[in-house]
Parts: C-alpha cells; structure tokens; sequence
C-alpha cells in the first residue's frame, strides 16, 4: 500500500501526521494553561484541589503528545531534528526544564514526606503552564520567520549566533504566536474546568477569567495571522531545490489548498463559537468546541507551513540551507515503515477517547475529592 | 567531515547523557518489573473477589505512582538530547534511530499514559474486569517502551539492515525487520527488561522485608513476598540465560568489548573465565596507556572459548590481538582499518567536492565505486575507523568494564539465590522468624539498584569509543555548540535531578512508613 507511493507523497503524507501531532499538542496545552490559574482561581484550598486534580487526570497526555511529536518528527524528518534541536540549544533545553519539573509536580506536590513543599511543586506547575506554550509557540514561530543555522554538504548543520535559538525571542512574530499558544492554552484550560468541575463559585470564578484571557488572545492572534499573510515566504523549486523568498507566500498557500483554508476558517471559527458560548451562553461545552477549531487551526497553519513547496524550517543565514520536506525527510523505505505504523493513530484515538470518558463521565466535585484514593 | 572536535564539549556531552541515561534508569526498571507485580496482584484480586488483595495492590500502586513520574521527566531529556547534544549523530543515522522512538511514542507511550489514568483514577468509577485491563495495559505499554527503545540502542551495538547512501551522507533503512528481529536486539530487549523485573521484586520482598521486622502489614508482607519472589525466580533465570546469550554474541559483534570485560589481552585457544580478579595498577604498558594486567585471578579452565564459541578449545581473541591485528586467526590491525576508514572518508570527500565542482563525471564514478559492495564490505565497514587518530582510542576502559562485568553477573546469581531462599521461607512459615535474612532483603535493594546501572555501564562503556559500532565515533557525534553550553545544562540537570531524587526517596519512605492503612490508601 504505502510502497508504492512516490517518496514525495510519503514525504507530503508524515507532513500532515507531524501538523496533526502539532494540532493535538497545542490542543492539550489546556493542561499548561489551566496550571497557569491555580493560584488566580485556586484561593481555596478545596478548589486548588478541584482544579490542581482535574488537570492531573490530563498531564500525562500532552506529555506524551510532545515526546511522540518529537519523536515522529526525528523519524520522518531527522534533518529539522538534527539542525533545530542541535542548534537552537537554549531554546529546547528551556523547553525540556519546564516539562521535567511538570511531570514530578502532579504527584509529589500533596505527598507526605515531601520536603521541597507544595508550594514549589505548584510553582513548578505555573512555570510549566506559562513558559511550555510561550516557548513552543515561539519555537513554532521560527517555521515561518526562519532560523540563523547553515547545513553543510553532508547535511551537517551549525548555529550560527551565539544565542544559539534565544534570538527567536527577539522576533514580534514568533512571540506573537507564542503568547497567542498561551492565552489559548488559557482559554482552553478555563472552559475544560467549567466542564468537568461542579463547583458554582469556581465556575463563576472561571467564566469571568474567560474575557481577561479571550482579549490578549484575539489581539495576539489576529496580529500575527495578519503578518502571516502579508509576509514574504520561502519558497523552493521542486525540480533544483532552489530556495527564494517569494511575496505573500502563505497567503498563496492558503489560495492554493482551499481545504486547508476551510480548515482554517472553520477552526477560528469554532474557537469564537465556543468564546461565545462559554462567555454569552454559559455553556459548559465551549471546551470541546474550542479543542476541535484548536485542532483545526493549528493543522492548517502546519499544513501551509511545509506544503505547496515551502521550506517549513527556513535558514535566514544561508538560505539555501533551509529545510523543506523533500530535502530533511528520511527515505522512502524508512517512511513507508512508518506509514505503516501510523495506521496505529485510529486505534490509539479510540481507547484515549474511551478511557478519557471513562474517568470524565462524572464531574470533579469536593466531596470526591475527599473519598478518593490516589489525590494529588 | 568533522575536522576539528572540541574534546571538551565531547566530554562534557557525554557526561550530560550519562548522567541522564543514569539517573532516568535508577527510575525506570521499578516502573517496568512492578507494573507487572501490580497486574499480577490485582487479577488475584479480580480472581478471588479478596478485597485484601485490591488493598495489597492499591498500595504498590502508590509507590509505583512517585515512581513512574520521575522516570518520565528524566526519560523525555533522553529523547531530546540525540538532537541537542548529538546532531551529526542524528543525521547519521536518523533515517533508522529514529524509528523506533517515534514507534515508542505512538504504540508504547500513549497506551501507558492513557491507561495510566485509568489505573489509578478508575477503581470507582469503572467495573473490575475493564480495571484490570488497565492494568494490565500499563505493565505492557511499559514493557513495550523499553521495547523500543532498546532496539534502537542495539542497533548502534550492531548496526545492520541498512546501507550508507553517499548523496546524504547518511546511513539508510533498508530492512526492518533485520533491524527489530537482530538477536542482539532480541537479546537485549530480554535481558535489560528482566533486570527491571528483578530489580522490582527485589524492591518488593526487601520493602515487604522491614515490614515483617517491624511486625507491621504481616498480611501485605507475605503474600507480597509471595508474588515478587516467584515472580523474581523466574526473571532471574531468565536474566541469566539472556546474559549468557548475550555474552555469546558480543565475541562476534563487540569482540574488543569482550575482551574488555574479560581483561583479556592476549588471546588464546582454550581461554578460561575469569570468576574473580583484581587488575594491577602498577604495571602499565607505555604503549597502551589502557592495558592493566592481573594481579591475582581465579579462572574456570577454558570456560570463556566454549561459552563464546561452544568448544573449549576455540580462539578468544584478546585485545592486543584486535589492535595489533593477527594474521594467523584472519584479524586486520586497527591501522588497517584506521587506513581504510581514512580512504572511504577521501572517497566521500572527493565525491563532494566534485558535485561542488559540477564535475558530474568525476561524481558519477566516485559515487558508483562507494556503492559497489566490494568497497562497502571493505572500506565503508570500517568508516568510523577513519576518524581515529591512535589505536590505543580504540581501548576502552578496562578496568571499569571488568570490575563492572564482574560485580554484575556476582549479583545476578545472588538474586536468584535470594529469591530461592525467599521462596522457601515462606512455603515454610519461617520467614518471619528470620531476621537475619530479613535485614539482607533490605540491603539487597541498593545492590539491584548497583547491578542494573552497572549493566548499563558495561553496555555502554564497553562500546567506547563508538556511538554506532565501527562506523561513527562518539566524538564524530556531538553538536557543534559551545563546550560552556553543556556544562550549564550538566550542572543544572544534576542539580534539579538530584533534588528530585532526593525528593522521591524520601517521598516513598514516608510513604511505606505510613503503610497501606494510614497512607492515603
């Protein structure tokens, strides 16, 4: 099935899984972002627990979500591995501190015996929550702003500052689409407690937080949709490899896959619905609402990132030694292998799905937390 | 390719993944051998309807939890830092390496996290049999991680069903199923996950143990014990059979790891089995800065020639015989190999600098000679060589692999003894009464802990000074980032994972202090 298709559609057909896994970690962000409002809504005791519990139930996934994300993305394109990770040091390793002293917080921080305190391990929590998707998000950036980084004739790549990825930061664009990653995460955080916690004065308590975050987030968000679009691209000629900038490139790739500018549409259009629905209607199922247009908007921006011959990982120092999906892929034997494999996602859907209404069926509530075994 | 390396930022990178990959395995064989204890206490749970048994298992569960965060926080630095610390590495050889992780993550770590949550946040809100399964899902997603992830690391041992494509530079997949199914990968995947299984049985009797001292939990403590200890005696068997086997196929595939292990350095027909050793420190070889030879051995007569070879009278070469080369048994000195490395590298080159050129003819015929299997089998084979500039590199460190070897393998039939003893003690009832042994299965958790990191060590140590056996160097490996970088990022691991290690033991103490009745069970 999958071997006989050419390596380009193998090449196009990882790109859409690597925009999916993207999609389903900026989505399960809601974890970070709910860590980031345990301390503004959490005032209580018994609410920090409500809220610090439900997000605890999750963690695990976005975890995992981040660590299949990098490791399908070495697998199928081992070149961006080699040169992002390799290269963009500070950036990463500041990634990976966050994410250490997230996994430990959830289950040490209520533990007897626990010397460091469970105010350090909520701390943790909030850096996790705040740092995680301004740095990934920033990080994400870099896909359409470029990267100082060269890659020699034996695909060897080398920074080339010595901030080695810091100077990202420096960029209104990349952190435009890092602190719009936040305050979704926020958002999304916020309407996943109005889902699953029974609890009127928390529930109010979130809905009026909805607005604080629903404002810096649209600012954020149309800001750097904006400059997406008016923004010079970097393209590649499919037969030379040829690398150039080419004007209103990504407005071009949305013209030119007008499934994925539905799916663009339809997804911001969704994120507004359930802003609408949570803040106007009260509803308590803007989460899943907003989850799906997330989803929907992040696999779109991914899909216009690498598709339609453009280098999804430009080089602003060398431009010929951007990244594009048929230049850093791995082979075509190693991708058809892997195809194989991501026949798993559907059957791996199914049980997360399953087991995830499993343990939400029942709404998070005080008095559960005081008759349950495992308590965070 | 790689001219000038900063042998300080190799150092330094080196460090930084050791400490990591040592730190993520003092976590990761609990989460792997009690997983399986927790499954196997819950189905005599579901089995017998005994609600002591849920009891028994919920509190495992407890420690199991504490445990399995900590692993996953060191384990996804682990992942990253083939990027960030191992780029040349990552191109190399990512079109393989690669595949196993991203297999990891979709078919191992989503089915362990998922039904992670079930497992812990479900026992009331789910039925028993759908619990178990869970359960038992985790023990497999566990399982099926580390799977993987050994795969991958045997095949940087003994790199095969792949081939070196001269326009990437880079080596390629060209079998899978060579790759999975290698018995050194085979062997290894056995032998490292039943060295967790070991290690958590023998975390379980020992803990089980201090509760029969303090005559607290005696319900919990016995039919713990019980558990873990058949489940330990058949692991260690197990443990030992693969390390057998895996001892065999070194000599084939790590021949200078072998004989590292073994202090062996001149090799010989009828090659006996050192037992117990103690190197000297005092007669070094000036030429071999790496040779130690022995003071004082006590050997089993020609046991190394029929374990490595299955006859007694078989060749076990030394690692003189490597380095030096030995015509008489068809071995090619390492300055053989180095020259030959040296002119597949040039070939590489002048093949790049003719498609620099735009010399397409002169491309054309130097890549055609590099994919001509004569040259792969005899001068791509030894590629790493090329990178290396004094044969004495090629030693690694001896007495660290012998004593690590040695203490090991000591350790893995002591296991097994104490399981047996274990067994016994309590089929008789008298294990309570004897205090004595007691005391020992507290004391033998740190030397599981000891044997399981020294495994690693052998491994890993051994294969020095490779990252992939005779084609990439360590060295040849390494980012190009600033030396300075890593040892920020060193120190700064070793200061938030020992601050976390120390936090998680004192956390379990407290927690088995506590108990299953006044836990928060």
């Amino acid at each position: 099935m999958f071997g006989n298709l050419s390596h380009l559609a193998l090449q196009q057909y990882w790109w859409v899984l690597i925009a999916f896994l993207a999609s389903m970690l900026i989505f399960l962000m809601f974890v970070q972002g709910g860590q980031t409002l345990i301390f503004t809504l959490g005032k209580k005791s018994v609410h920090k627990t409500m809220l610090v519990n439900a997000l605890g139930r999750k963690w695990e996934f976005t975890f995992t979500t981040l660590v299949t994300f990098g490791g399908a993305f070495f697998a199928s394109f081992p070149l961006f591995y080699a040169c992002s990770f390799g290269g963009a040091y500070w950036v990463w390793m500041a990634i990976l501190f966050c994410f250490i002293i997230q996994a430990i917080a959830y289950e040490f921080r209520s533990k007897p015996g626990n010397f460091l305190g469970q105010k350090t391990y909520d701390v943790f929590l909030l850096i996790n929550g705040a740092l995680g998707p301004i740095l990934i998000g920033t990080a994400v950036g870099t896909f359409f702003n470029g990267s100082m980084f060269s890659v020699n004739e034996y695909n060897q790549s080398r920074w080339e500052v010595s901030s080695y990825g810091l100077e990202a930061v420096l960029n209104w664009h990349n952190l435009a689409l890092g602190l719009t990653v936040f305050f979704l995460a926020r958002l999304l955080g916020i309407m996943y407690f109005i889902r699953n916690i029974e609890d009127e004065e928390l529930v109010r308590k979130c809905r009026r937080q909805l607005l604080c975050n629903a404002i810096p987030f649209l600012v954020f968000f149309i800001a750097f949709t904006i400059r997406l679009l008016v923004m010079k691209g970097f393209a590649y000629d499919p037969d030379t490899y040829t690398v150039s900038f080419e004007n209103f490139k990504y407005l071009h790739n949305f013209l030119a896959m007008p499934l994925v500018l539905f799916l663009f549409i339809a997804g911001v259009v969704l994120v507004l619905f359930s802003l609408y629905k949570a803040l106007l209607k009260e509803s308590i199922n803007g989460f899943y609402w907003g989850g799906t247009g997330t989803v929907l908007v992040v696999f779109s921006l991914l899909l216009v990132a690498g598709l339609n011959n453009t280098c999804y990982y430009p080089s602003i120092y060398d431009l010929q030694s951007s990244l594009h999906i048929e230049n850093s892929s791995s082979s075509h034997y190693t991708l058809t292998v892997l195809s194989y494999v991501s026949l798993l996602f559907p059957v791996v859907l199914a049980y997360i799905y399953l087991a995830w209404n499993a343990i939400n069926k029942k709404k998070i509530d005080a008095e559960e937390m005081k008759g349950e075994t495992h308590v965070y | 390719m790689i001219d000038s390396i900063d042998l300080s930022l190799v150092n330094w990178s080196r460090g930084q993944f050791a400490l990591t990959a040592y730190y993520h395995w003092l976590f990761v064989p609990l989460t792997l051998g009690l997983s399986f204890i927790l499954a196997f206490m819950e189905t005599l749970y579901v089995r017998t309807g005994d609600e002591k048994w849920k009891s028994i298992t919920k509190f495992w569960m407890t420690l199991f939890g504490i445990n399995f965060a900590i692993g996953v926080a060191t384990g996804i630095i682990l992942e990253f830092e083939f990027g960030t610390n191992w780029s040349n590495y990552s191109w190399f050889v990512g079109d393989i390496f690669g595949a196993p992780l991203a297999i990891e993550g979709i078919m191992a770590f989503f089915l362990e996290s998922t039904f992670l949550a079930v497992m812990f946040f479900g026992w009331n809100k789910i039925s028993k049999k759908w619990h178990l399964a869970s359960t038992w899902l985790v023990a497999i997603g566990a399982s099926l991680s580390a799977v993987w992830i050994l795969v991958a690391n045997a095949w940087m041992q003994h790199p095969i069903g792949m081939h070196f494509n001269p326009e990437t530079a880079r080596n390629e997949m060209i079998n899978f199923w060579e790759i999975l199914f290698s018995p050194v990968a085979v062997t290894k995947v056995l032998h490292t996950t039943t060295s967790g299984f070991v290690l958590a049985a023998v975390f379980v009797v020992g803990i089980s143990s201090w509760y029969l001292l303090k005559k607290r939990e005696i319900l919990l403590a016995r039919r713990s014990i019980m558990v873990a200890a058949i489940f330990g005696i058949l692991s260690s068997i197990f443990l030992i059979w693969t390390g057998d086997e895996s001892t065999r196929q070194i000599v084939h595939v790590q021949p200078m790891k072998l004989a590292a292990i073994e202090g062996l350095y001149h090799g010989q027909e009828g090659t006996g089995l050192v037992v117990i050793g103690i190197l000297s420190q005092s007669e070094e070889d000036p030429e071999y800065e790496n040779k130690k030879d022995f003071s004082f051995r006590i050997e089993i007569p020609k046991f190394l020639s029929y374990m490595a070879f299955g006859r007694s009278d078989a060749f076990v070469p030394g690692i003189i015989d490597l380095i030096e080369g030995n015509e008489e048994r068809g071995i090619i000195s390492s300055a053989e190999k180095m020259e030959r490395g040296k002119y597949a590298r040039e070939v590489l080159r002048e093949m790049k600098d003719a498609k620099a050129a735009d010399d397409f003819v002169s491309y054309e015929a130097r890549k055609a000679k590099f994919i001509d299997p004569g040259f792969q089998e005899n001068y791509f084979r030894y590629f790493g060589y090329g990178f290396i500039d004094e044969p004495d590199q090629l030693i690694p460190n001896v007495p660290l692999l012998f004593y690590s070897f040695h203490l090991m393998v000591g350790l893995g039939f002591y296991f097994l003894v104490f399981f047996i003893l274990a067994i016994i003690m309590v089929y008789r009832d008298t294990l309570i009464r004897r205090r004595g042994f007691l005391r020992l299965a507290i004391w033998t958790i740190p030397l599981a802990y000891l044997a399981n990191l020294l495994g690693w060590t052998v491994a890993e140590v051994g294969r020095q000074p490779w990252v992939i056996q005779d084609l990439m160097p360590t060295f040849a490996a390494v980012s190009r980032i600033d030396a300075g970088m890593v040892q920020v990022t060193f120190w700064l691991f070793a200061a938030i994972f020992t601050t976390l290690a120390i936090a998680e033991v004192r956390i379990m103490i407290k927690q088995i202090k506590l108990g299953p009745k006044e836990g928060r069970e």
